[in-house]
C-alpha cells in the first residue's frame, strides 16, 4: 500500500445506460433486434424523416417504472420529455429525446455487497428515460464513414447515481447489483459486450476526511465490470500522482482503453455542446396516476436482495452462498428449482455452485443453456439424499445427463445398476469374501499397530465397493469391515 | 366547372351531371394556361390526376362512391405524398421524395379526392406573403402585382383563381385565414389537435395545424370531416369522437353573442378594412347577434411571444436537414462540419435562417430562461385571455390581418412583415379554432373576417360562418383571371 492510499479518498459516481428489452424502439414500431444488416430496422421514424413524428412505446415506461419500483425510488406523477440539441451524423433528427428537468424515476437507493460482508446503500439521484443514437462505421469504407441507424431510437434508462462510492470494488459492486435488478426485473437482457448496459463513470479525489468534492474526470462508455475496476484503479492512480506532484486535476472527459488498461483524454469541458434543451412540442408530458404505479408494482418479482434474506434465513445458507446463488435470477431460479425438487438446500447450493457451475463454466454456457435441467438436478439429489446411490454413483449419473446419455437420474440408475446396495446380507457376503480373498493383507492388518489400522482399512473397503460396482452402501460397509477384521484380531 | 364550389362539384358527380374525369380534365387545363403566371403550383401530377378520376368514376358507376370521390383537390407543398416530390418550399428538399402519406392525405385519398398537384408556399412556412418560397413568389390572382399572403398563398391562389375548388394549408401564426383573407376565399384553422400533423413538415410543432382552404364554409366543413380525427402516429391529435361538421350548418343564428375584441381594432388597422368588418358585423346583427365589446388584454404580446416559440421549436425542427440522409447536399464536402454548413447554407433561404439563429439563440444556455420560458408563461396567458372571453360570448370577430394584400416586394423590414401576423398568431398559441371569410373589398382587393370560437367548437364556428355567406354575395366574387392582365 502507497503512504498516498492514506491521505487521498476517491469519490465515485456513475451513470448507467441500461437498454430497455422492448420489442420495438422507444418512439417507433421499428424493431430492436441485435445484430440485423446495417439499415434493415430503422423507419422513416428513426432516419428524422421530414414530417414523422414519435409516439411513445408504453412497454418502456411500464419498465421504466417497475425498476424505480424496485429501488424504492419516489415515481413523479408528471415527467417531461425535453429534446437534447446537437449535431452528428448518427443523431438523425438534430436531437435526442431525453428527459432532464423532469425525468421518469426520482430518488431511489440500491444495497450493495462485496467483499467479506460489507453491504452499503448508493443512493440513486433519478434514472430518466432517452433514445439511443445510431451508430457511425468507420471501417470498410474507403475514407468514409458509413451510418446504421439501427440502435437510433434503441429505449434507454439512464441511471444517475449519487457519488457514494468510494472504491473500484464498490463501483463494480454497484454495476452487478444494478445488473442483477434490471435482469430480475427482465426489463433488459444485461447483455454488456452487445452494449445492452454501459456506463460512464465520475471520478474524482478528495483529502480523507473532507466535505468538498474534488475536480472530477468523467470516463465515457465502459462496458464491463471489469473494464470498470480497472479504470477507476487507473484513473484513481494517475490523479492521486497528479495531486502528489501538486498539480491540479481538470474538469475532463476521458475514454477507457481496455488494451492499455489506461484512461485517455478525449475533451476538455470547455468544449462542451451547449445541447439547449426543452420540452418536446410532439410528446405531451407524461401522467402517471397511483393505480398505474400501483398495477406495475404487482407485476414486480423478487427481487435479489429479498431472495437473499430469505436464502440466509428461510433455507440457512450462509451469506456467502446466498450471495453466489442470487447474482443473477436464472441461476436463482435454477437453484430453487433444484430445491423444490430435492428438499435439502444446502445439497441443493453445494451441486449448483460445484458441480454444476463447474461445467456451465468449464463448457461456456449460462445456466439457461445447461443440458442438465433443474429438475434432473433435483431428481438426481433426491436418489442421493435417500441413499438410492452414493456420491460417487451421483457424480457419474450428473455426467451422463450432461453428456445426454438419458433423461432422468432413475433411469440412469437402473440402465447402470447403480442402485445402491444397502441389503445388510448382501454387503456381508461381500465383505466375507473379500476378507478370505485378500490373506497377506489381513496379515498385515493384524500386525499393524492399532493407529495405523484405520488407512488400511481403505483397501478392504475398495474392493468391497469394486466388487459391488460402486453400489454398496459405503458406510454400511466400513462398518461391517471394521467389525470382522477387528474380530480376526 | 372552375367556379363551382366543392359541394356542388360533388352534388353534379352524384347526379352524373358530369364526371370527375371532365372535372379534372378541364382543371388541369385551366392550371397549364393560367398557373405559368400565377405560379401557384410546385408540381402538377397530371397523369396520377387523370387516374385517380377514372378510378373514381368507376368506383361511382359500381356504386360505391363515397360523397367526396372524384372532386380535384391539391396539397400545400408541406405534406408528405408517397412518390410525389414534397418540397416545402425549400431547395433543401427540392430532391425529396417521401415514402409515405401524411395522414390526411391517406384520409382524403382514401375517401377518393382526386390530386392535381402540390402548391407553392413560404419555405417550411415561414413567411406572410409568399416571397419566400425556392420556387418564386405567387401572385395574387386578383392583381398579379399583390402577394397572395403567406405561407398557404399557392393553395389560396390556386383556389380564387379557379384552378382547384379546394386546397391543404397549414396554420401556425395565419397561415391559413391571412392567405384566405388576401386571395378572397374561405380558410378554416382546426382547433390544435383535430387533425393529425403526421406527415406535416414540422415548422413549430405546438402551432402547427392542417385545415382546408375553399371557397365557402360549407366545403370546409366537408372537407374537414374526413381530416378531422384522432390519429394515433401523432401524439398531440386528440383523442375525442369527430362529429358531423355540416349538420350545424344551417342553424339559425338567433341569440349569438359575438364579441369584438378592442385590441382588434385599434392603431394599425386599414381603415377599408375596418370599415368592411364593421359592415360584416352588422349583417351578424341583422341576423339576430348581439356585440358585446371584451378585451384580449395581453394582445400586444402575441408577436414577441410567437417569434420567441416558433424559431426555437424551429431551429429543432430543421436540425435534420444537414445533408447526411436526404435533401440537399453540398457538393464535394471535406469535413463534416463542411458538409453541414455548406449544406445548411445552400439549401435554406434567409428566412428559414434568421429564425433558424433567433430560436437557437432563445434556447441557449443564459437565454432559455429569460425567452423561451417567459414565452411560454405569457403563452398561457394570452390563453387564458380567449377562455375569459368565451365566458361572455360565443364568436370572437375581427379583420383576419391589418391590411389587404400589399405589393410584392413592398415589405423588405422582417419585422414590419411579422406585424401582419397581429390578428391571427394569438389563436395559435392558444390553440383554438379559427376561420377567415370573404367580406368585402378596399377597392379590388378582398377583406377577410376572421371568426374565432372556443376549443373543438368547428362546428358552431363554420355555421356562423355559413350563415353569413347565406346572407351575403362576398364569396362568390371571382378574380378576372382569365383575361391577360388582370386589373
Amino acid at each position: 500500500m502507497r503512504s498516498h492510499d492514506m491521505q487521498w479518498e476517491a469519490v465515485i459516481g456513475l451513470e448507467v445506460h441500461v437498454q430497455l428489452a422492448t420489442q420495438s424502439k422507444i418512439f417507433s414500431g421499428a424493431s430492436t433486434a441485435f445484430g440485423a444488416d446495417p439499415n434493415s430496422q430503422a423507419c422513416a421514424v428513426d432516419l428524422g424523416m421530414p414530417g414523422v413524428l414519435p409516439v411513445l412505446n408504453e412497454n418502456a415506461v411500464a419498465m421504466a417504472v417497475r425498476f424505480g419500483l424496485a429501488i424504492n425510488a419516489e415515481i413523479p406523477e408528471y415527467s417531461v420529455f425535453e429534446r437534447k440539441n446537437y449535431f452528428y451524423p448518427d443523431l438523425p433528427k438534430g436531437y435526442q429525446t431525453s428527459q432532464m428537468a423532469h425525468p421518469i424515476i426520482g430518488r431511489g437507493e440500491v444495497e450493495i455487497t462485496h467483499g467479506e460482508g460489507h453491504s452499503k446503500l448508493v443512493r440513486i439521484h433519478h434514472a430518466h428515460l432517452e433514445e439511443d443514437a445510431g451508430k457511425s462505421l468507420h471501417e470498410d469504407y474507403h475514407g468514409m464513414t458509413g451510418i446504421d441507424l439501427n440502435r437510433a431510437g434503441t429505449p434507454l434508462l439512464e441511471i444517475v447515481s449519487e457519488p457514494d462510492m468510494s472504491s473500484a470494488a464498490e463501483a463494480s459492486a454497484y454495476l452487478k447489483a444494478l445488473h442483477a435488478i434490471v435482469t430480475y426485473l427482465g426489463i433488459s437482457d444485461g447483455n454488456m459486450a452487445e452494449g445492452s448496459m454501459r456506463c460512464d463513470v465520475n471520478v474524482s479525489l478528495r483529502p480523507a476526511g473532507s466535505k468538498t468534492l474534488g475536480t472530477r474526470a468523467e470516463i465515457k462508455n465502459v462496458n464491463s465490470f471489469r473494464f470498470v475496476e480497472q479504470a477507476i484503479a487507473f484513473e484513481i492512480e494517475r490523479q492521486t500522482d497528479i495531486l502528489e506532484d501538486g498539480g491540479q486535476i481538470i474538469q475532463e472527459t476521458r475514454l477507457f482503453d481496455p488494451d492499455q488498461g489506461e484512461t485517455r483524454s478525449m475533451r476538455l469541458k470547455e468544449e462542451a455542446n451547449d445541447y439547449r434543451y426543452f420540452p418536446c412540442p410532439d410528446l405531451l408530458p407524461l401522467m402517471l396516476d397511483s393505480a398505474y404505479v400501483d398495477h406495475q408494482r404487482t407485476l414486480l418479482p423478487e427481487l435479489p436482495t429479498e431472495k437473499r434474506h430469505r436464502f440466509i434465513t428461510e433455507l440457512g445458507l450462509s451469506a456467502y452462498d446466498a450471495g453466489v446463488l442470487v447474482a443473477t435470477r436464472p441461476l436463482a431460479e435454477y437453484f430453487e428449482q433444484v430445491h423444490a425438487v430435492c428438499g435439502n438446500a444446502k445439497l441443493a447450493a453445494n451441486w449448483v455452485q460445484g458441480d454444476l457451475m463447474g461445467r456451465l463454466n468449464h463448457d461456456n454456457l449460462s445456466v439457461r443453456e445447461s443440458p442438465v435441467s433443474a429438475t434432473q438436478l433435483g431428481e438426481l439429489l433426491l436418489r442421493l439424499e435417500d441413499n438410492t446411490i452414493n456420491g460417487k454413483g451421483a457424480k457419474q449419473i450428473f455426467a451422463d445427463l450432461w453428456e445426454r446419455r438419458g433423461e432422468s437420474a432413475d433411469e440412469l440408475i437402473e440402465a447402470r445398476g447403480l442402485r445402491q446396495v444397502t441389503d445388510s446380507g448382501a454387503i456381508e457376503s461381500m465383505v466375507d469374501e473379500v476378507i478370505a480373498n485378500s490373506p497377506i493383507q489381513v496379515t498385515q492388518y493384524r500386525e499393524a499397530p492399532e493407529d495405523k489400522r484405520g488407512k488400511m482399512i481403505g483397501y478392504f473397503v475398495g474392493q468391497v465397493m469394486k466388487l459391488s460396482k460402486g453400489t454398496a452402501n459405503p458406510q454400511q460397509v466400513n462398518a461391517l469391515l471394521k467389525e470382522k477384521l477387528d474380530a480376526l484380531l | 366547372m372552375h367556379d363551382k364550389t366543392l359541394a356542388e362539384l360533388a352534388r353534379g358527380l352524384a347526379a352524373g351531371q358530369w364526371s370527375s374525369r371532365d372535372i379534372t380534365t378541364a382543371l388541369l387545363d385551366r392550371i397549364e394556361r393560367l398557373d405559368p403566371a400565377l405560379n401557384s403550383f410546385i408540381t402538377v401530377t397530371g397523369d396520377q390526376a387523370l387516374q385517380d378520376a377514372e378510378a373514381a368514376d368507376e368506383a361511382r358507376a359500381r356504386g360505391q362512391a363515397g360523397i367526396l370521390a372524384g372532386v380535384p383537390l391539391a396539397y400545400k407543398d408541406i405534406f408528405c405524398t408517397e412518390g410525389v416530390r414534397t418540397s416545402c418550399g425549400s431547395r433543401m428538399l427540392d430532391n425529396f421524395i417521401a415514402p409515405y402519406n401524411a395522414t390526411v392525405i391517406d384520409k382524403l385519398r382514401q375517401a377518393g379526392t382526386v390530386s392535381l398537384g402540390k402548391t407553392n408556399m413560404d419555405e417550411f412556412a415561414m413567411g406572410s406573403s409568399n416571397e419566400n418560397s425556392h420556387y418564386g413568389p405567387v401572385k395574387n390572382p386578383w392583381d398579379h402585382s399583390l402577394v397572395p399572403g403567406g405561407s398557404s398563398g399557392g393553395s389560396a391562389a390556386a383556389v380564387a383563381a379557379g384552378l382547384v375548388p379546394a386546397a391543404l394549408g397549414t396554420d401556425t401564426g395565419g397561415s391559413i385565414r391571412q392567405p384566405a383573407a388576401f386571395c378572397g376565399i374561405t380558410g378554416l384553422k382546426p382547433t390544435y389537435g383535430r387533425v393529425s400533423r403526421y406527415g406535416m413538415v414540422a415548422y413549430a410543432s405546438s402551432l402547427d395545424q392542417g385545415g382546408p382552404l375553399a371557397r365557402t364554409a360549407e366545403d370546409c366543413a366537408w372537407l374537414l370531416n374526413v381530416m378531422a380525427g384522432h390519429d394515433a402516429r401523432d401524439s398531440t391529435s386528440v383523442s375525442r369522437s369527430v362529429p358531423d361538421y355540416t349538420s350545424e350548418l344551417d342553424k339559425p343564428l338567433d341569440g349569438l353573442r359575438i364579441g369584438l375584441p378592442r385590441e382588434y381594432f385599434g392603431e394599425g388597422l386599414d381603415e377599408g378594412v375596418a370599415s368592411a368588418i364593421r359592415d360584416a358585423i352588422r349583417v351578424y346583427e341583422s341576423l339576430g347577434a348581439s356585440v358585446i365589446d371584451v378585451s384580449l388584454p395581453h394582445t400586444e404580446l402575441a408577436i414577441p411571444t410567437y417569434y420567441v416559440i416558433a424559431p426555437a421549436e424551429a431551429s429543432s425542427n430543421l436540425s435534420r436537414y444537414d445533408g447526411v440522409r436526404f435533401g440537399h447536399r453540398c457538393e464535394n464536402p471535406e469535413t463534416l462540419e463542411d458538409l453541414y454548413k455548406r449544406s445548411r447554407a445552400e439549401g435554406f433561404g434567409e428566412e428559414v435562417k434568421r429564425r433558424i439563429l433567433i430560436g437557437t439563440h432563445t434556447l441557449s444556455e443564459g437565454f432559455f430562461d429569460a425567452y423561451y420560458r417567459k414565452a411560454q408563461q405569457v403563452r398561457r396567458l394570452i390563453r387564458q385571455d380567449f377562455l375569459d372571453a368565451f365566458q361572455q360570448v360565443d364568436v370572437l370577430m375581427g379583420p383576419a390581418a391589418p391590411t389587404p394584400a400589399f405589393p410584392l416586394g413592398e415589405t423588405a423590414d422582417p419585422v414590419q412583415m411579422y406585424l401582419q401576423d397581429i390578428y391571427t398568431i394569438a389563436i395559435n398559441l392558444a390553440g383554438i379554432p379559427g376561420i377567415s371569410v370573404p367580406a368585402g373589398f378596399v377597392g379590388h382587393r378582398p377583406v377577410g373576417l376572421q371568426i374565432l370560437a372556443p376549443h373543438f367548437a368547428e362546428a358552431h364556428l363554420l355555421n356562423v360562418a355559413h350563415a353569413f355567406q347565406q346572407a351575403t354575395d362576398w364569396h362568390q366574387r371571382r378574380p378576372d383571371v382569365d383575361s391577360p392582365d388582370p386589373r
